[in-house]
C-alpha cells in the first residue's frame, strides 16, 4: 500500500510541473503588461522599466518561469496588485471558505444521492423510481447559479427563513452558527453532483441486484435491508467513487459561481475579481492553489477506489 | 371453417411478420437508430422543444417589434402579465420576451459553435494520436493529462484570464475545455478500431491513411461521439451563461442569457421575473438536449438501456 502510495505521488509530479508550466504561461502570453496595471497609465517609462525590472519580466521565458516557480516552492506567490496583500495567505484563508462550502455539498451530494439511487433501484419502474429520476433529470440540467437565485427568492425573501447570502469569515465562528449561511449556497451546489450520484447508484444498484450472489443471500433468509446494504451496495460502490470523485472537480467550479451568488468570501469570489482587476498575482496564485488541490483530491479518490476494489492491484 | 381461418390468419400474420423481420435486416445502422429515436417519446420532445427554441430566436425580429436594447426609463421593472410586454420588462425597461428570443440567438448559437470548435480539434487530435501512436501520442495526451488537471470551469476561466473577459474569449475558453474530452473518447475508439482485421484487410489493399481513417476508423467512433456532442451543448451553453454571469463572458447590454440572469441579480424581491425567465430558457433547452442526448444514446447503443 505505501509502495502504491508512493508510486501515485511520484507520478502526479509531472502533472504538477505541467500544472505550473500552464499556468505560468496562461498569464505571462496574455495581452496587458503587468508594470503597466500596476503604476497606471501615467507611469513614465523610465519607472516602467524599473519595475519590469524588479518584477524580473525583462528576463526570458524560461529564466522567469524558474525565478517564479522558486519562489512558489518557497512560499512567496507575490503580491496582490488590488488588495496590496501576500498572495498566499489571502488564498489559503479565502480557500477554507471555499473548503467549508464544496465539503459541506459534497456530504449532501453523497448521501442523498445515494439514497435517492438506492431507493429508485430497489423500487425499479416503480412511482417512486420514475419521481426521484426524473427529479435527477431536473437537478442534473439547472443551472447552479440559477438554482442560487430561486433558493434566495424563496428561502431568504419571501419565507425569511434563512440568510440571502453572506458568512462569517472562516475560524471566526464554530459550525453551528455556520450553518444557516451554509444550507442555500450548499443546496444550489450540491443538486446537480446528488442527481449525478443518484443516477449513477441507480444503474450501478440494478447491475448488482441482479446477481446470483444476491439471489442467494436473499434465499438464505436475510432481510432486504442487510442484502441491499451489506451485500449490493457494497460492490455497486466501485462506479459511485468514480462518480463521486469526478464530482469533485465540478463541487469546485461551481463553488465559484455559487459564490459569486451568495457572497460567499471563498476563492471564486477572489479570483473573479482579481480577473476583473487584472490582478496577476492574485489570479494566478487563485488558479495554481485550485489546480494543486483537485490534483491531490483526486489522488485521494484513486486511493479510496483501490481500497475498496480488491482486484485493482497496489503494484 | 373457423379454425381454418384462424389457421390462415396466423400463418399470414406469421409471414407479415417474418417479411418484417427481413425489413429490419435490411435497414442501414443510422436508418435503425432513427426508428428507434422516433419511438422514444422523451427524445422526441426534447427534440421537438430544441427546434422550437432555435426557430423562436431565429425569428426573433418577426415575433417581436421591439428593440432589445432600446432603453425606455418610464417602462422600469414592469411585471409579468403587462399588456404590451407578456413577459414584463427589466431595470432598464427593456422589454424581457424580445431579450429572451434574442438572448437565444447568442446562447443556443455558442453551445453549437464551441461543441463545433471542441470536436473538430478534439476528433482531429484523438485520430492522429490513436493511429499513429509513438512520440506524438504520448506528447499529446501528457499534454491533455495536464489540462484535464484543471476543473472544467476554472480552466474555462483561467483562459479567460489570458485573453481577457468577452463574449468571444469566453467561447474560445469554453471550446478548448472541452477538446481533451474527445480527443480522448475517439483515441480510445481508434486504439482498438486499428487492430481490427477490417483495417489491416484496407492496408494490404494499399489504401492511404487518410482513406482509412476517414472512411474506415472514423464513421465507427462517431455513436459516442454524437451522443456526447449533444449532451455537451447543454453543458457549454450553461458554462457560457455562467462566465457571462460572473462578468467574464458577454457583457453589459448584449440581450445574453447569463447576462440577465446577472442583471437581475440586483432586484431579486421588486422583480423576480428578470433573473428567473432567462434561467428557465437555459434549463428548458438544457434539459431538451439532456432528452434528445439520452434517447439518441439508447438509439445508437441498445445495449446500453437501463
Amino acid at each position: 500500500m505505501l509502495k502504491y502510495l508512493l508510486k501515485r505521488l511520484l507520478a502526479l509530479l509531472p502533472v504538477l510541473i505541467g500544472v505550473s508550466i500552464l499556468v505560468f504561461l496562461i498569464l505571462h502570453l496574455s495581452p496587458g503588461d503587468p508594470a503597466q496595471i500596476i503604476l497606471g497609465p501615467k507611469a513614465t517609462q523610465q519607472s516602467l522599466d524599473a519595475l519590469r525590472h524588479q518584477l524580473g519580466l525583462d528576463l526570458p521565458l524560461h529564466r522567469q518561469y524558474f525565478q517564479w516557480i522558486t519562489n512558489v516552492l518557497k512560499g512567496d506567490w507575490g503580491r496582490s496588485i488590488q488588495l496590496k496583500r501576500e498572495v498566499l495567505p489571502l488564498v489559503i484563508t479565502r480557500f477554507k471558505a471555499t473548503a467549508i462550502l464544496t465539503v459541506f455539498a459534497a456530504f449532501i451530494a453523497v448521501s442523498f444521492g445515494m439514497l435517492a439511487g438506492i431507493i429508485s433501484a430497489t423500487r425499479q419502474y416503480s412511482f417512486s423510481d420514475r419521481f426521484l429520476m426524473f427529479m435527477a433529470l431536473v437537478g442534473f440540467c439547472l443551472p447552479v447559479f440559477w438554482l442560487g437565485l430561486i433558493l434566495q427568492i424563496i428561502f431568504g425573501l419571501k419565507l425569511g427563513w434563512l440568510p440571502v447570502s453572506g458568512m462569517y469569515p472562516p475560524g471566526q465562528t464554530g459550525f453551528g452558527s455556520m450553518l444557516p449561511f451554509l444550507i442555500l449556497p450548499g443546496i444550489s451546489l450540491a443538486t446537480g453532483s446528488m442527481a449525478e450520484i443518484a443516477r449513477m447508484t441507480r444503474s450501478s444498484m440494478l447491475e448488482v441486484i441482479r446477481q446470483d450472489y444476491v439471489r442467494t443471500a436473499k434465499a438464505k433468509g436475510l432481510s432486504q435491508r442487510i442484502v441491499t446494504y451489506k451485500h449490493a451496495l457494497r460492490n455497486a460502490l466501485i462506479p459511485i467513487v468514480t462518480v463521486v470523485g469526478m464530482q469533485i472537480g465540478f463541487l469546485l467550479s461551481g463553488a465559484v459561481l455559487v459564490e459569486i451568488v451568495f457572497a460567499w468570501p471563498g476563492i471564486g469570489t477572489l479570483m473573479v475579481n482579481g480577473i476583473l482587476a487584472r490582478d496577476f498575482p492574485l489570479v494566478q496564485g487563485t488558479i495554481l492553489f485550485v489546480a494543486t488541490t483537485y490534483v491531490f483530491v483526486n489522488l485521494i479518490v484513486d486511493v479510496v477506489y483501490a481500497f475498496l476494489d480488491p482486484r485493482i492491484s497496489y503494484n | 371453417m373457423q379454425a381454418q381461418t384462424n389457421i390462415d390468419n396466423l400463418e399470414s400474420q406469421a409471414a407479415h411478420e417474418a417479411h418484417d423481420g427481413l425489413e429490419i435486416e435490411q435497414l442501414k445502422p443510422g436508418q435503425e437508430a432513427w426508428r428507434r429515436l422516433k419511438k422514444d417519446k422523451l427524445a422526441v420532445a426534447g427534440g421537438c422543444i430544441l427546434i422550437a427554441v432555435v426557430l423562436v430566436s431565429v425569428l426573433a425580429p418577426i415575433i417581436s417589434t421591439h428593440n432589445p436594447n432600446t432603453v425606455v426609463n418610464s417602462n422600469r421593472l414592469l411585471p409579468m402579465g403587462t399588456p404590451g410586454h407578456i413577459l414584463g420588462t427589466d431595470h432598464l425597461g427593456r422589454d424581457m420576451l424580445t431579450r429572451l428570443l434574442y438572448g437565444g440567438r447568442i446562447s443556443v448559437a455558442i453551445g453549437f459553435t464551441a461543441v463545433g470548435i471542441a470536436m473538430f480539434f478534439g476528433i482531429t487530435i484523438g485520430l492522429l494520436a490513436g493511429y499513429y501512436k509513438g512520440f506524438f501520442d504520448t506528447l499529446v495526451m501528457r499534454f491533455i493529462d495536464i489540462l484535464m488537471a484543471f476543473p472544467y470551469v476554472l480552466l474555462a476561466i483561467a483562459i479567460i484570464a489570458a485573453l481577457g473577459p468577452g463574449l468571444l474569449n469566453a467561447m474560445i475558453a469554453i471550446s478548448i475545455v472541452g477538446i481533451p474530452y474527445y480527443a480522448r473518447i475517439v483515441r480510445g475508439t481508434v486504439l482498438s478500431l486499428r487492430e481490427q482485421e477490417y483495417i489491416e484487410a484496407q492496408k494490404a489493399l494499399g489504401a492511404s491513411d487518410l482513406r482509412i481513417l476517414f472512411k474506415h476508423i472514423l464513421p465507427n467512433s462517431l455513436s459516442p461521439i454524437i451522443v456526447a456532442a449533444t449532451l455537451d451543448v447543454g453543458w457549454m451553453i450553461i458554462a457560457a451563461s455562467g462566465m457571462s454571469f460572473l462578468g467574464l463572458g458577454a457583457q453589459p447590454p448584449t440581450a445574453e442569457w447569463g447576462v440577465m440572469l446577472s442583471d437581475g441579480k440586483d432586484f431579486l424581491r421588486a422583480a423576480p421575473h428578470i433573473s428567473l425567465l432567462p434561467g428557465m430558457a437555459i434549463f428548458i433547452v438544457v434539459l431538451s438536449l439532456n432528452l434528445l442526448g439520452d434517447g439518441l444514446r439508447d438509439a445508437l447503443d441498445p445495449r446500453l438501456k437501463q
